[in-house]
């Protein structure tokens, strides 16, 4: 009660959440494979010169939380400093078949499809950490699923700032329009975090996030 | 065989999250597809899917998961009313179809239509 009175007095008085904070934390969320590791490697390697994490065509690659401290994004006169959070990907069914059919041995893909698990818990436990959010999106698949649905409505629920990543916009298939329509009380920005394609604008609509 | 069971907000109401998520997934892991009126709050589907990984084994695999609600614009007079209609019995708009994902393949959703693809094992299709 105290705590949401005084998010509500900041608000109002300091016309900005974010005003005199370090250590903000923004986190990218998503479902698998969506591309929030390639793209926390892009911000990394462009403000850090160092990369997040390791990616892979094989999903649930990122099993763990990862945090990169103290990213000092710049676009024009305007910059913000945070924390970069990449989150393991959310699904709500995990079958280490699947894994084997992507190319595992058997013991690797059972030891996956458990390491996946609890990175799914982990992530939706770290959202109460958050300052901001990135989700990011496939742009060539359909954006009306339940686990896009429950992340946004989440963040929704927690008063988070949320920013719609239209990842992998470079393929043809990618179609911009309809996460647009899907999500249109949040922004979207189309990216292509693995060829840096609009990324500029990227920054620009992060700091505008944050600010 | 197809089992679905329909699960109306006034059997849920009463109980709290962890009891409510507790309850649908029991019903899912006996291999049924559960109809619920209405929908979980956004916390409550976190916690279904927490507790989904929680269980996943070599049988349980996670489940699908679906809601529809009718997309109607509303004055600020009476979304407030919704509101408090929803705090003490339940968000009762539209449906919510979850199931086990070794029989739900995908569920595919339109603005106004869900269609459920389930797996061919056992001879279902």
């Amino acid at each position: 009660m105290f705590k949401s009175l005084k998010d509500f007095l900041n608000k109002i008085f300091l016309f900005n959440i974010f005003k005199g904070r370090s250590n903000l934390k923004l986190g990218l969320y998503g479902p698998p494979n969506s591309g929030k590791t390639t793209l926390a490697n892009r911000i990394c390697q462009d403000w850090l010169g160092e990369e997040m994490g390791t990616t892979s065509k094989v999903p649930h690659e990122t099993r763990n939380v990862q945090e990169k401290e103290k990213i000092n994004v710049k676009s024009g006169r305007k910059e913000m400093t945070f924390n970069l959070v990449d989150t393991p990907g959310i699904a709500t069914k995990i079958d280490y078949e699947d894994f084997i059919k992507a190319g595992l041995k058997k013991k690797e893909a059972q030891e996956r499809a458990k390491e996946a698990t609890k990175g799914i818990i982990e992530s939706i436990k770290w959202l109460d950490s958050m300052d901001a959010v990135i989700i990011v999106l496939d742009s060539t698949i359909d954006p009306y699923s339940q686990v896009n649905i429950t992340i946004v409505g989440n963040l929704a629920a927690r008063d988070i700032p949320v920013l719609i990543a239209a990842n992998k916009s470079d393929l043809k298939k990618s179609d911009l329009k309809k996460i647009e329509a899907a999500f249109p009380q949040y922004g979207v920005i189309g990216v292509s975090a693995e060829y840096g394609d609009n990324i500029e604008d990227f920054y620009d609509e992060l700091i505008k996030l944050m600010k | 065989m197809l089992t679905l069971q329909y699960v109306p907000m006034d059997e849920i109401i009463q109980l709290d999250s962890d009891r409510k998520v507790t309850k649908l997934l029991k019903i899912i892991k006996q291999d049924k597809i559960v109809m619920l009126e209405g929908r979980l709050s956004n916390k409550e589907e976190g916690m279904l899917i927490e507790r989904t990984m929680e269980e996943i084994d070599k049988k349980f695999k996670g489940i699908e998961i679906a809601s529809l609600e009718p997309n109607v614009r509303k004055d600020i007079g009476s979304a407030l009313r919704d509101g408090i209609f929803k705090l003490f019995f339940g968000d009762r708009r539209g449906i919510t179809i979850m199931g086990p994902a070794n029989i739900i393949k995908e569920i595919k959703r339109d603005p106004n239509k869900l269609q459920l693809y389930t797996s061919n094992r056992r001879g279902r299709k």
